[in-house]
């Protein structure tokens, strides 16, 4: 089946999220669309999948035009989508999850689906328990699900928007295999991101989008530079890594043992030194949230001693982490870090001491102009934190740290962002540790965590399973010790 | 004078807790599908004096009850329109349609008090009445009691065993992603947001044609409603849990009837406020109990605990079954872009 996008444009107000895109997607391929965050590519594939309608433009199906104003129809249309985030029922079994949308009426016939679920596994090489609900189980497995889910209902056209943030190299691994599959079976794949190496490894053929348009096409094999090119206009230039000779003990975790995530955190003993950038690896729910966590005082251990500068921690919370100069940036900046619904010069007047019964308007909006200026986020004092972009959340949740803490702690610092955002924060990031802050993140992205890690600790199940120099280390190696294949120590 | 005919006090709880059981299993299947209908307790009163008067002006029961959950499921409709289509808060619109619905019975309701009207009688049910001890709890009832019991298990079924009941739960847990499957999110809230105010409606006839026959001011039927919201909660979204609730509930109140016959010091308002402050205190050690329960990691082994408090386990296992979340998009309705 050959899908043909011609000249679609989406408006939102002012504001041109696709301007004038064509696309034309051959069955039996991998289709790769490219761009930055922010560039148009999901507005796209919601327009082709019927989440939203299009300003202008046309969708030819086999040549024939079509308006697809649902989900529904394009599912009809055998075009189906993998959400970034994952469009799932986490409060029910996988098996449910399998159904929901493919049944109706009164008998549900949950045993052929049963064997239908686990046929399509074996058949993509995946291990998934019928039963498990869906909230016990990791990013790719959700993910490996929703793939099947599609597969069952026979679709030509595979859309996967990012499908590698957030799951485990082996997980992508798999995942690979299977889309390569799929599309020598004949189906149309359509792989959307903003990582370079993902297309690389993956397309038969590459659109480029910049700013609401196509920048440029290529076909295998691909020129990493013209592709970057294409993307950035300008290439963003990495952070060069100068290894940090580590200084005095400042946190120390000692037999922790804490619930939390799938695995909880066993027996962890660890010291974070002045001045250094410790990556955490591992799949996700391995213990390395729960490890910032604890050391953050946001999670209470059952077990063990946490110091600071040699004073014990141990469940004095959050607020005693902050006083002595700590910070915690989580994962999910919206719902943790920033509060929804204030504004960016609010979130200043929050941070200041609140000595006062009125709010000092003025000395927080100066301090948002500022900070806006200095760490280049793109909006006004009086925006909404949540209308902002990923990468301008970030920015803002930086910029509200104080100017040169002890021990700061991240839980996957680059998540969602692109290349030159990432790049931004890790300079950043780099700028504190070489002024004697000690930077511990947590990283999905091996890549990552080499490039900018002085030392690599890795979880697997609950325990650390791995601490070195990152430069003793190599990816083999960290890989084989993220999937469990390490020597326990 | 202190011996109690178990038989009889069970089939009282059964009986009387037909209504309040009614209800809660309609709030039940409308939050399942993500709407909050609030207004249940003045529904109840609105329902029943509805269900009152068509019967006594047409000698009809049926025509009674059937007047009654139209009442019920128009006034879930209304919610759930208001949410879905027009935005509106469900909590404000459930509100208001409370304080409304109790005024307008009341108001309509006046000429009809205190008169003697048709009632739904009971009648045994052959063959089964003959089983020893549970023939007389169970099978001596009237219909809207039979109802009450069959729909427990109907619920259960419709909820868990059936596609239509998989969609259902979808649109309470995630309506984008049950959009982006096909389903429309929309009009399946209508739908069970009228379904479970259906059973508001019988809930409210079962007061008074059966429970408490007649109408008047008070009806009787007061706080009923906001019991049936709690029970919900309570039952963790699960029909029969919330059946289990709603039993425990008639059972306390009953008890304080026959303690306020074994110790007439005591002023009879303690016992008929009693049930309420214990149901919270049951919730309360519920609500511990799922706390508990959450800390058992999927090994088994608690982390939280250490070894030697081994013996209360079962306790929280079993307080655990009776624990649910609710659903995840529970009052927050979902418009496609």
């Amino acid at each position: 089946m050959q899908i043909e996008l011609k000249n679609i444009h989406k408006h939102y107000g002012p504001v041109r999220a696709n301007d004038g895109v064509s696309l034309t997607i051959r069955p039996g391929t991998i289709h790769g669309v490219l761009g930055e965050n922010g560039a148009g590519k999901s507005t796209l594939m919601k327009i082709l999948t019927g989440f939203t309608r299009k300003t202008s433009g046309t969708t030819l199906i086999d040549g024939h035009a079509l308006d697809i104003d649902s989900p529904a129809m394009a599912a009809q249309y055998k075009i189906g989508m993998l959400h970034q985030e994952p469009h799932d029922f986490p409060a029910l079994s996988a098996l449910d999850n399998f159904m929901i949308g493919r049944v109706s009426g009164i008998s549900s016939h949950r045993k052929s689906h049963r064997s239908e679920l686990i046929s399509i596994s074996t058949q993509l090489g995946f291990t998934l328990d019928p039963d498990a609900q869906v909230d016990r189980l990791t990013v790719g497995e959700r993910q490996q699900l929703e793939i099947m889910r599609l597969l069952a209902l026979n679709i030509r056209v595979l859309i996967l928007d990012e499908p590698t943030t957030g799951i485990s190299r082996t997980q992508k691994e798999i995942l690979f295999a299977s889309l390569k599959q799929l599309a020598s079976d004949g189906k149309s794949v359509l792989l959307v991101s903003h990582k370079l190496e993902d297309v690389m490894a993956l397309c038969d053929e590459v659109t480029v989008m910049r700013q609401g348009k196509v920048s440029g096409r290529m076909t295998a094999p691909f020129d990493v530079n013209q592709l970057l090119q294409m993307m950035f206009g300008t290439l963003p230039s990495p952070p060069v890594h100068q290894p940090a000779i580590p200084g005095k003990p400042i946190l120390a975790l000692k037999d922790i043992t804490a619930p939390g995530g799938r695995a909880g955190l066993n027996n962890c003993n660890i010291t974070i030194r002045e001045g250094e950038i410790v990556g955490l690896a591992g799949l996700e729910g391995s213990g390395q949230g729960v490890f910032l966590r604890v050391a953050a005082g946001l999670t209470n251990p059952t077990r063990g001693q946490i110091t600071f500068h040699d004073e014990p921690l141990n469940g004095s919370g959050y607020h005693d982490f902050k006083k002595r100069g700590g910070a915690f940036i989580p994962a999910s900046r919206i719902e943790e870090g920033l509060i929804p619904g204030l504004t960016i010069s609010e979130h200043f007047s929050l941070n200041e001491k609140q000595d006062r019964f009125f709010m000092t308007g003025k000395t927080a909006l100066n301090q948002a102009l500022k900070s806006i200026s200095r760490f280049n986020i793109k909006g006004r004092p009086g925006m909404d934190a949540a209308a902002l972009s990923g990468g301008n959340q970030q920015r803002l949740l930086l910029s509200l740290l104080p100017a040169s803490p002890t021990v700061l702690l991240l839980e996957n610092p680059t998540r969602g962002l692109d290349l030159g955002s990432g790049h931004w924060v890790w300079r950043h990031l780099q700028a504190q540790a070489a002024s004697g802050s000690a930077i511990v993140f947590s990283s999905s992205e091996l890549d990552e965590i080499m490039m900018v890690a002085d030392r690599t600790i890795v979880f697997y199940n609950g325990a650390v399973v791995m601490d070195t120099p990152t430069h003793q280390a190599d990816a083999d190696t960290l890989g084989r010790a993220v999937a469990g294949g390490a020597v326990p120590q | 004078m202190f011996e109690i005919d178990t038989s009889i006090m069970l089939a009282g709880v059964i009986a009387g807790a037909a209504p309040v059981l009614l209800a809660t299993l309609g709030e039940t299947i409308t939050e399942r599908a993500g709407i909050i209908n609030l207004s249940l307790d003045g529904t109840i009163l609105l329902s029943a004096m509805t269900a009152f008067v068509v019967a006594y002006n047409t000698h009809s029961l049926v025509l009674g009850f059937s007047a009654a959950a139209l009442v019920g499921g128009l006034i879930g409709l209304i919610v759930a329109f208001f949410s879905v289509y027009l935005g509106q808060s469900q909590v404000a619109v459930g509100f208001v349609l409370t304080l409304m619905t109790r005024d307008l019975a009341y108001f309509l309701g006046s000429p009809y008090a205190r008169l003697h009207g048709p009632q739904a009688l009971p009648f045994s049910i052959p063959i089964l009445k003959d089983i020893p001890f549970i023939g007389s709890i169970f099978f001596s009832h009237s219909l809207p009691v039979y109802l009450s019991l069959a729909g427990i298990f109907i619920c259960w079924w419709y909820l868990f065993r059936t596609p239509m009941g998989l969609n259902l739960r979808s649109v309470g847990e995630n309506p984008a992603a049950a959009y982006a499957r096909g389903i429309n999110p929309g009009l399946h809230q209508l739908l069970y947001a009228l379904c479970g105010g259906l059973l508001v409606g019988l809930a409210g006839a079962t007061f008074s044609l059966a429970v408490k026959p007649g109408w008047g001011r008070p009806q009787g039927a007061e706080g009923t409603g906001w019991i049936a919201l709690a029970l919900v909660i309570f039952g963790g979204w699960h029909p029969v849990r919330a059946a289990f609730g709603a039993y425990l509930f008639a059972f306390l109140q009953i008890i304080g009837i026959y303690l306020q016959g074994w110790l007439p010091s005591v002023p009879t308002q303690v016992f008929q406020v009693a049930p309420f402050p214990l149901m919270i205190f049951t919730l309360l050690i519920i609500s511990y109990a799922q706390k508990a329960s959450d800390k058992i990691v999927p090994g088994g082994e608690t982390l939280t605990r250490p070894a030697g408090h081994h013996g209360h386990r079962w306790l929280q296992r079993l307080l655990g079954l009776l624990t649910g979340d609710a659903p995840a998009a529970l009052g927050q309705p979902f418009r496609p872009e």
